[in-house]
């Protein structure tokens, strides 16, 4: 028989399964992904910083997995559920096994449980904190380890993930962005690159003043991890560029400009995790089909009366996913146009962005 | 932006007969269309020829139709009904293909074409303008030249390079491709194809054989909202048709990147071609650059998607259809969790396997290479947490008597060119410890796959009975899609043995829900699949209605059809009405059955024994109807009754007593019933007495099978001999029959109900051909109109008997053979259960007896329905069985005992003559009003063969015949030809000079002469109509007459038929 892993959560329940990836404890909350592809992309996304991912597609490292698909230079979750785990990916892609992976940044997995059962649970009670171990623990202590922790919004995770030091991409553009890092992926970054846009990347708590001094055209606010309300300084910050820049926010970078603008923003019951989110202009009636990954989201009623708009809702339950200013160039959306992994419709706003920079 | 105000009334197209390439899977999407149109509040029109599908009854739409397929009388239907728009895609290739006839015969003025426009069809269709058109967005495609001569192709190769796909233009499911390696094979392809496009087109390929191949589902909305339903891999690799592929749902082998790639371009492609709804494009992905190149695209519903709808939940056509009429994907409810809309994209939590069904039990002889084309009757799909479980159930919903992997021989070779069985040689292979890479060499399947299967395998030499006694070990085995019983097997212990070790375990099936979310949202459509996974989510009815479950009937194949889908969704509906929980348990993903809001709850599921008492287990049903699923939900009658289960409708010892023939003589003997002399052997030394002592010619064959399988009429010793060393190997538990064969007889159909007191004659259906052609092959005819008035009134009497002694609840099908000569009525077999002629015969007198014969199973009488006389129709209703023999290359088309036909259609006019028109027209039979007719007839018929010439020739035809024929004819003048063996000129000459207009050709059982067996494929080849009986030439000259005479009318359903049963079935 292979080696055991346990999952405990907070609300007492313990999963038994087969071990996977590195032999450690960790701790974080458990949350689902829909996604039926894009392992690799998802577990290296800064934004699952203090989360232990699970993947309600059962059969998980199919193809491998392959450097160039990493979004940071390690595995950001801190855990990964699956059903199974491939153990002799496709012969054609693969560099090394999701196994392997894992072993390698030193993350706990757990497979051969039923990742079905736990979502249906998670669905009704919602995200909970969880501890997984591929170690000889009890039970007793697991628990307590999933229970005694810091909730998701109560942690400080983006200064984990963020940058330390400034760092430009592409400096012979004629156009630059700042990108606040809260935990960008780097196929944001690209996205920028492809379009000959430099890319100035600064850590979260960059004062706006350091940013302006980087003589740059526009400015993202980017992804990450956590709640939006521990970022004080970075919600302080924006609010100073807010009239001086473009803006574009992302995940995060929509919580964050939100809030410059007074807005409340929550805690969602299980978030939205996935590549088949439907997302609706309300001012063209278009849908797309986006990728998202975020747990908070900003209570939009808290923006009434602001100059930030609604612009787009999500089909599924109503939540705000996308905001545009009335008179400034910013605009705001909770789902990732740079996709990796998911479907790539909304890309486009990386043009539009660009457009705005030209045109300001 | 609701629907477009204009349209009011739409005509919806169908596809026809059930076809190789052209299943149920319409059916499915064309039910859809129509429900999903009328809750839009759309008056509805619906016309198609096959008479065994949902959507033509007269419930389904407005007004039906059943007249043939041609763009005249589609027209004809159009001023008829003064329908705003029509909609093409949900009737597969042949409702494009009505739309583009309409469109080039300029029959559209002011007619609406939805969903897909008769510019968007033309642009994928034609090679030429689908190239230009991918060319402008951009798309790679493998190179292409579409060519109209020989000396054409030879220029392209210069191009494209061997080895090339050649392919004809315009044809369903690729009829007539091939693969060319060099010259000789390349003017060989090239001239068969261009002799079978409905164009002369011809197109030659670049090949991409050997690189993956994906499907994806999209649909688009008036919007430009674009979401993708389900992409799928085809296990196997390019150069096997999809159709002849496993497919696995989802993709397993895309990294995102890829996944998104393809996803890209089949939303650039839809929106470019801007179709409102559904549609399938096919990839062609190279595994080692990630290059791809789009190799298909539908701008319909298809087969791919109704799998694709049943893999997710996702209803395609359904959704297809609403969009077509300008509703945007955000404007419409996901059926499944009730509370998101449309606009997403499902997300699957389980593995979909899907395996083709092949009809080669049926054509002995000819090959089994899978390949370019198509050759599949029909598909199961499965459903598993893990691809071993899904695989392994689909393995057993095949109804091959597999219980999983099986071992088989093999070769290199045989790995290198696979055939139906290639999976088992697989699974032998790597058992033998073949290497998986090589393998991978050798077949082009990923090593991903093969290792699933390396771990059923290495599951399988590590089994004990001592670690299934770990609870943990045995779950494992369940999870990997092991029956108790294959586990017993692998063992050699008892199947009770492991069913005790489970029990011990307290392992209990669990259900899982298909939700389209991934659980993301809660599912309220109860649509199942097991999984031995700790979650359970079957809610179990226990206290309030009775609840009964519905056995299904598995994949299309010849013998089993769509009737007996047809037959169970019937059933189900009628209990529904009656506030009855109806379960259904079915694994075929292309009908109407497996749609999920047909029945109370679905479980897709394999139909094995232990399946389904799995489900039983856990439901408790009040009852188990069995009667509709043709042969495969019989078979289960005995052992669920002995396992304690209540069969619903006729006791399941009547079941046995008509399938047993010594208590099958002993009740009709007892009823003073006449059976043709038959004796029951287990050896060729007892089969050669009994034949002598009856009489050759016999019809010999295994007892209880379906469709005529191994059946065949042998006229002496040697032929007796040769077919029992075949025959007994295909069924070696089970002894042999031995009828005399009814020379000359003319058979009947009879369809009747029962309910233990009354018996209601549904049907009398006269063959045209005579005994001895297998009764699912032969077209037939509501009313009889040869057989004298006493003797269809001693059948009537005869069948009355046998049903009150059978005490038949419910359906029966009785065959009889009546000799005009003698007046004498012989019994053939009678089967106590729903036949393939029931949706036939319900279309013809108008009275859903399926529906009835369900009810009676619940208690009710046929009193309750006034139906105690017969129906009297004033008109003629006809069937027409419709062959694979295009898709078979090999095969020939010679009618006989076995089975093999796919599908039928109906052709219904006052006038017998043009009914059979109608019906031969529908069954892809274009009659000829003049012209030349060949005749060429066996040494037995060419006494008969007089009236026939003599009827042509009064109709204007000029004839040819062999020598021997000509002879035989007086009075008429008749050309003389060669038969091919005797040099040329002869007729095969003839016939590619299109010289010949239809072709008269009956020869003498299997021994068919090889002259004959060319000039019957050049036919079918060139498709030119012909006819293999005396009879069906009668039938046929009758039928040119009245087209001749009359112009041809068409009439709905409701028309003929609406006025006669319009009782509310509702409890």
């Amino acid at each position: 028989m292979e080696n055991r892993a346990k999952l405990a959560l907070e609300d007492g329940t313990i999963v038994k399964g087969e071990s996977f990836g590195y032999e450690t404890t960790k701790i974080g909350e458990v949350v689902f992904s829909t996604g039926m592809v894009g392992y690799t992309e998802s577990l290296t996304d800064p934004s699952f910083k203090g989360q232990i991912l699970m993947s309600t597609y059962p059969l998980e490292g199919n193809y491998g997995v392959s450097e160039d698909h990493y979004q940071s230079d390690s595995i950001q979750a801190d855990g990964f559920i699956v059903r199974e785990v491939c153990k002799k990916p496709s012969r054609y892609t693969y560099q090394k096994t999701l196994n392997d992976f894992l072993k390698e940044y030193e993350i706990p997995g757990i497979s051969g449980i039923d990742t079905r059962d736990l979502t249906l649970k998670i669905r009704t009670e919602g995200s909970m904190k969880g501890a997984l171990s591929t170690e000889d623990i009890s039970d007793e202590e697991l628990l307590t380890l999933a229970r005694e922790q810091k909730s998701i919004v109560d942690r400080d995770l983006v200064p984990e993930v963020s940058i330390k030091d400034t760092q430009v991409y592409g400096e012979d553009n004629k156009y630059k962005v700042a990108i606040i890092d809260c935990g960008v992926k780097e196929s944001i970054i690209n996205d920028f690159l492809k379009r000959d846009l430099g890319v100035v990347r600064v850590p979260y708590n960059t004062s706006y003043q350091e940013i302006l001094d980087h003589d740059v055209d526009g400015l993202l606010v980017s992804c990450g991890p956590g709640n939006p309300a521990r970022l004080t300084e970075t919600i302080e910050n924006v609010s100073h560029l807010t009239n001086r820049l473009p803006i574009f926010g992302i995940c995060m970078g929509q919580l964050v400009i939100a809030k410059t603008f007074g807005a409340k923003t929550f805690k969602m019951k299980f978030g939205h995790r996935g590549g088949n989110q439907p997302v609706k202009d309300l001012k063209t009636g278009k849908v797309y089909i986006t990728s998202q990954n975020h747990g908070f989201a900003v209570d939009a009623d808290s923006l009434k009366g602001t100059d930030l708009e609604l612009a787009q809702i999500s089909l599924n339950d109503g939540t705000p996913e996308g905001f545009v200013h009335k008179e400034l160039p910013i605009k705001t959306i909770q789902y990732h146009p740079e996709a990796t992994p998911g479907p790539t419709d909304t890309n486009i706003l990386f043009d539009e962005f660009k457009e705005t920079i030209i045109n300001y | 932006m609701p629907v477009d105000k204009d349209i009011k009334k739409v005509l919806i197209i169908g596809s026809g007969p059930i076809q190789i390439g052209q299943a149920a899977e319409f059916d499915y999407s064309g039910s859809q269309a129509c429900k999903s149109l009328r809750e839009e509040g759309i008056e509805t029109v619906l016309v198609n020829s096959n008479p065994a599908t949902i959507q033509t009854d007269m419930d389904m739409a407005d007004v039906v139709y059943t007249e043939p397929l041609t763009p005249e009388l589609v027209k004809k239907i159009i001023d008829k009904e003064k329908v705003d728009a029509i909609l093409p895609t949900m009737g597969g290739q042949t409702g494009l293909n009505i739309a583009t006839g309409l469109g080039e015969k300029g029959l559209l003025d002011g007619i609406k074409v939805i969903g897909s426009d008769v510019e968007t069809i033309a642009n994928v269709e034609d090679r030429d303008l689908f190239a230009l058109f991918m060319d402008k967005l951009n798309e790679p495609i493998p190179k292409c030249h579409a060519v109209e001569s020989i000396d054409e192709a030879l220029e392209a190769i210069k191009d494209i390079g061997y080895p090339a796909i050649v392919r004809p233009a315009f044809t369903l499911g690729g009829t007539g491709g091939g693969i060319a390696n060099n010259e000789e094979e390349l003017i060989q392809i090239t001239q068969h194809g261009l002799d079978m496009s409905f164009i002369g087109q011809v197109l030659i390929d670049e090949s991409v054989l050997g690189w993956k191949e994906f499907e994806y589902e999209v649909m688009r909305d008036k919007n430009d909202t674009c979401i993708i339903v389900c992409n799928m891999e085809n296990i196997d690799p390019m150069g096997i048709h999809t159709g002849e592929s496993v497919v696995v749902a989802p993709a397993q082998t895309l990294e995102d990147k890829y996944a998104q790639r393809l996803r890209d371009a089949s939303i650039k492609i839809i929106r470019a071609l801007g179709i409102n709804g559904g549609c399938n494009i096919q990839f062609a992905v190279n595994p080692e650059t990630g290059e791809y190149k789009v190799i298909e695209v539908n701008p319909r519903v298809s087969r791919s998607s109704a799998l694709a709808s049943k893999a997710t939940g996702y209803p395609i056509a359904k959704i297809s259809s609403k969009v077509a009429l300008g509703l945007t994907l955000d404007e419409i409810k996901n059926d499944i969790t009730k509370e998101t809309p449309a606009s997403f994209e499902p997300s699957i939590d389980y593995v979909v396997v899907k395996v083709p069904r092949w009809p080669f039990d049926k054509f002995k002889g000819i090959s089994r290479e899978i390949g370019v084309q198509m050759k599949a009757t029909g598909e199961v799909m499965a459903i598993g947490r893990t691809f071993e479980e899904a695989f392994q159930k689909a393995l057993r919903s095949l109804d091959l008597g597999f219980d999983g992997f099986e071992d088989i021989e093999y070769t290199k070779e045989s790995l290198e060119h696979p055939d139906d069985e290639r999976f088992m040689a697989l699974y032998s292979a790597i058992k033998d410890g073949m290497d998986l890479m090589e393998l991978s060499n050798l077949t082009q399947i990923d090593t991903f796959f093969l290792d699933k299967i390396e771990n059923i395998v290495n599951f399988e030499k590590d089994l004990s009975l001592d670690k299934l006694k770990s609870e943990e070990y045995f779950r494992r085995a369940k999870q990997l899609g092991f029956t108790n019983k294959r586990l017993a097997v692998i063992l050699g212990v008892d199947t009770d043995e492991i069913n005790k070790i489970q029990e011990d375990h307290n392992i209990i099936t669990h259900y899982k829900m298909v939700d389209t979310c991934g659980g993301e949202f809660a599912a309220k459509t109860p649509y199942y699949y097991s999984s031995y996974d700790r979650g359970d989510e079957l809610t179990v009815q226990t206290d309030k209605n009775k609840k009964i479950i519905i056995i299904g009937a598995g994949p299309i194949r010849i013998g089993q059809g769509i009737e007996f889908d047809y037959c169970c969704v019937h059933s189900s509906l009628a209990l529904k009405d009656q506030g009855i929980e109806t379960i259904l348990i079915n694994n075929n993903p292309e009908t109407v059955s497996t749609d999920y809001d047909i029945s109370d709850k679905l479980f897709f599921e394999p139909l094995s024994y232990e399946d389904v008492m799995n489900i039983i287990k856990r439901e408790k049903p009040d009852g188990v109807i069995v009667q509709f699923g043709g042969q495969t939900s019989i078979n289960l009658a005995v052992p669920l009754a002995n396992a304690g289960v209540k069969i619903l409708g006729t006791p399941y010892d009547s079941i046995d007593i008509a399938e047993d023939r010594d208590r099958f003589s002993q009740l009709l003997s007892k009823l003073n019933i006449y059976q043709a002399p038959f004796g029951i052997v287990h050896s060729y030394e007892k089969a050669k007495e009994e034949a002598n002592r009856i009489g050759y010619p016999v019809l010999v064959r295994p007892s209880y099978v379906i469709g005529g399988r191994a059946m065949e009429i042998v006229y002496d010793d040697s032929e007796l001999e040769k077919y029992m060393k075949e025959a007994v190997k295909v069924s070696p538990e089970h002894p042999i029959l031995v009828d005399k064969f009814l020379e000359d007889a003319i058979e009947l159909d009879v369809d009747v109900l029962a309910d233990g007191e009354d018996v209601f004659i549904a049907g009398i259906m006269e063959h045209i051909e005579e005994a001895g052609v297998h009764s699912g092959d032969s077209a037939c005819v509501i009313p009889p109109h040869i057989v004298p008035k006493h003797l269809i009134d001693e059948i009537k009497e005869n069948t009355r008997k046998i049903a009150l002694e059978l005490n038949v609840v419910g359906l029966m099908n009785i065959q009889y053979a009546v000799k005009l000569d003698t007046e004498m009525v012989y019994i053939i077999e009678a089967n106590p259960r729903a036949s393939r002629t029931v949706p036939f015969v319900s279309k013809a007198i108008g009275v859903p007896i399926a529906k009835i014969a369900t009810l009676l199973m619940t208690g009710h009488k046929l009193k309750d329905f006034g139906l105690t006389d017969e129906i009297k129709i004033n008109h003629v209703a006809v069937k027409e069985s419709v062959f694979p023999f295009l898709k078979l290359s090999e095969a020939d088309t010679i009618l006989g005992p076995e089975m093999k036909s796919t599908g039928e259609a109906i052709g219904i006019d006052e006038d017998v003559g043009m009914a059979f028109y109608k019906s031969q027209l529908s069954a892809g039979m274009d009659l000829p009003q003049k012209g030349k007719i060949f005749i060429s007839v066996r040494d037995k018929d060419q006494k008969k063969v007089q009236s026939i010439a003599k009827k042509a020739h009064n109709l204007g035809f000029e004839l040819c015949a062999t020598r021997g024929t000509a002879e035989a004819i007086r009075d008429v003048p008749v050309e003389k030809v060669k038969k091919v063996s005797q040099g040329t000129p002869n007729i095969r000459d003839q016939i590619l000079d299109n010289k010949i207009d239809m072709i008269i050709n009956t020869s003498y059982g299997k021994q068919a002469a090889r002259d004959g067996y060319i000039i019957r494929r050049l036919a079918i080849e060139l498709g030119i109509p012909y006819v293999t009986t005396l009879a069906g030439a009668r039938a046929a000259l009758y039928a040119i007459k009245s087209a001749v005479d009359a112009d041809i009318n068409v009439k709905s359903l409701n028309d003929y038929a609406g006025g006669n049963f319009d009782m509310d079935l509702k409890g």
